[in-house]
């Protein structure tokens, strides 16, 4: 199970809160996937979301807050105060998007973002890219967690780079890893882990479901199933086949 | 049958629930009064704000069951107490690229038929050549709520029911006050609504028009005479300050993505508050004693006020505990 700036987190599993047709919806899916932590935005609700945040307070999982909607450093890490005022945790999923269409982050802005609030106490779980420079900035200012993206946030696209994903693991091996965004089916989630992601972040692939809680679990099992393989040491795939049963001695027509 | 005891009846809130219990009871012959402190429908209640949608078909890609089922009596409802319903369907488009959202969309509903670009041309012909797919929920339709509104009004005023702005004595009070109604129910939320309204001689649409996207999602309810409105943004907030210019911009980029002529529109006015919704985003009716509360209209106080209240007075008169009454306290 991952462990992010030391504390032990019971679910690889990542939710986010947005879009979803209700809280009782909401609520529901977070139940029948007992995700570990639950991500939420501050930035359009003004100071009046003081329901919805108690809503997710109660969903049993650890609350990571997040930055979504801010392009530049100054609102982000204004944000980043307001929802460590608001719900009293210093973590901070750390968002400053640089591209209106696609919500790639700025990547120049994001490494000053997380120098500022790690020097202001916070421990920062960035939204990037898999750019091994850009990771490596961020590791450098004392992130202890990445969260590179999988495809474009809401695309539902998959794993777009998994050569860069792999590469990423083989470079930090140290980093809690995060894919976060582009997820869109169980099997998108089961890959990542499969690679040696410690957890997966989505919010739409669920939100956006026809049955949120069933789309949940499904991603609660794959997030699963691609931890316990990954721990198991797949084998390689080859060219030939490979018999599992010995077939020197049988009788053959 | 035998009937219980039917008493008079004072009815707290003149915003959209407020009104359709009012007509709905008159109509039945009971005898009510209505109070609310502003007096009559206005700005401070968030039916005033409202799209007028009348349709359960396209909610059902977001809503559960009931919406879709009991929304069905609305425009019905709506055409035999004020006459002001438009019975023109609803067109839900959406850009090229945004096509899977249209295909989740038809996944999500019934009710409608694909449309191919002659077809939306047919429709609307303003918006020709510029959508090369789309669906016709055919059976909806649309008011304009303040219109609707005061209709109510004029014929509850007809019958000697006038709204007073102090409460007055009653056997039964029937409390439909909206968000302010939090003070007896804690689990009911704010969920802030922004829209726009804006004049546009350039551009003609016979039908309320959605537009998907998947960050923006706009409807536009052509109100005549050139006016639009552009709704509606769903935030988790019980904040009832003014729109905001993120909210505006995007309304506003939403109606220019569905036609550029919508560029040269004038902005008349910008209205923003917060929905009164419970957990599931569904309507309530809680009796405590000889007050019953009606509220939890979300986004749908035109479409589903008048199931509402129809099942509120099959409680007062046969004693039925309807589907949506969660809560009896003798």
């Amino acid at each position: 199970m991952p462990v992010f700036y030391g504390t032990d987190i019971d679910s690889a599993l990542m939710l986010g809160t947005a879009q979803y047709p209700s809280p009782k919806i909401l609520e529901a899916a977070f139940g029948a996937s007992k995700a570990g932590i639950a991500t939420v935005s501050l930035r359009r609700e003004q100071g009046g979301g003081g329901d919805f945040r108690a809503l997710v307070a109660g969903l049993g999982a650890q609350i990571l807050p997040n930055t979504a909607g801010c392009h530049t450093v100054k609102e982000a890490v204004t944000t980043a105060h307001m929802a460590r005022e608001l719900f009293g945790t210093g973590w901070i999923k750390l968002e400053v998007i640089g591209h209106t269409d696609s919500l790639q982050p700025d990547v120049f802005g994001l490494v000053e973002a997380a120098r500022i609030l790690i020097a202001d106490g916070f421990q920062v779980f960035p939204y990037t890219t898999e750019d091994l420079t850009v990771c490596a900035r961020l590791v450098e200012a004392g992130c202890e967690v990445l969260m590179p993206w999988g495809a474009p946030i809401g695309s539902g696209r998959g794993l777009m780079n998994e050569y860069g994903l792999r590469a990423l693991r083989a470079e930090f091996p140290d980093q809690a890893l995060v894919v976060d965004a582009g997820i869109g089916l169980p099997s998108h989630a089961a890959r990542a882990m499969e690679l040696g992601f410690d957890a997966v972040l989505l919010n739409t692939a669920v939100a956006k479901a026809g049955d949120p809680a069933l789309m949940a679990a499904a991603m609660a099992g794959a997030v699963r199933a691609g931890r316990a393989a990954y721990l198991a040491r797949p084998m390689e795939p080859r060219d030939m086949a490979a018999p599992s049963t010995p077939v020197v001695g049988r009788a053959f027509l | 049958m035998s009937r219980v005891h039917i008493p008079r009846i004072h009815i707290l809130g003149a915003g959209v629930m407020g009104l359709v219990v009012a007509s709905e009871l008159a109509s039945r012959g009971h005898a009510v009064t209505i109070s609310d402190p502003a007096g009559g429908p206005g700005p401070h209640a968030c039916s005033w704000w409202a799209g007028g949608m009348l349709a359960p078909h396209c909610e059902a890609e977001a809503a559960e069951e009931p919406v879709e089922r009991l929304g069905d009596e609305a425009a019905a409802w709506w055409q035999a107490h004020t006459g002001l319903v438009s019975q023109a369907g609803t067109l839900v488009l959406a850009d090229p690229r945004d096509r899977g959202d249209l295909t989740r969309f038809a996944r999500l509903t019934r009710q409608h038929r694909r449309l191919g670009a002659d077809e939306i041309a047919a429709l609307e012909p303003d918006l020709a050549t510029r959508f090369r797919a789309g669906l016709y929920f055919e059976t909806e339709a649309h008011l304009a709520p303040r219109a609707a509104l005061a209709e109510l009004v004029r014929r509850l005023a007809g019958q000697g029911i006038t709204v007073t702005s102090e409460p007055q004595a009653a056997a039964l009070t029937i409390d439909c006050r909206g968000l302010a109604a939090r003070d007896r129910l804690p689990d009911l939320r704010g969920v802030r609504g922004e829209m726009v309204l804006i004049r546009c001689e350039g551009v003609t649409l016979s039908r309320p028009v959605r537009l998907l996207h998947p960050r923006i999602p706009l409807y536009i309810v052509p109100r005549g005479d050139g006016y639009f409105m552009l709704g509606a943004t769903m935030i988790e907030s019980g904040h009832r300050g003014p729109v905001t210019l993120r909210s505006m911009m995007e309304l506003m980029a939403a109606a220019w993505t569905l036609h550029p002529g919508f560029g040269e529109a004038e902005l008349i006015a910008t209205g923003a508050d917060a929905r009164p919704a419970f957990p599931d985003n569904l309507p309530r009716l809680r009796r405590r004693g000889d007050v019953i509360f009606a509220n939890g209209l979300y986004r749908h106080g035109f479409l589903l006020s008048p199931a509402v209240a129809r099942m509120l007075a099959e409680h007062i008169e046969t004693g039925s505990q309807p589907e949506l009454m969660d809560e009896v306290i003798p």
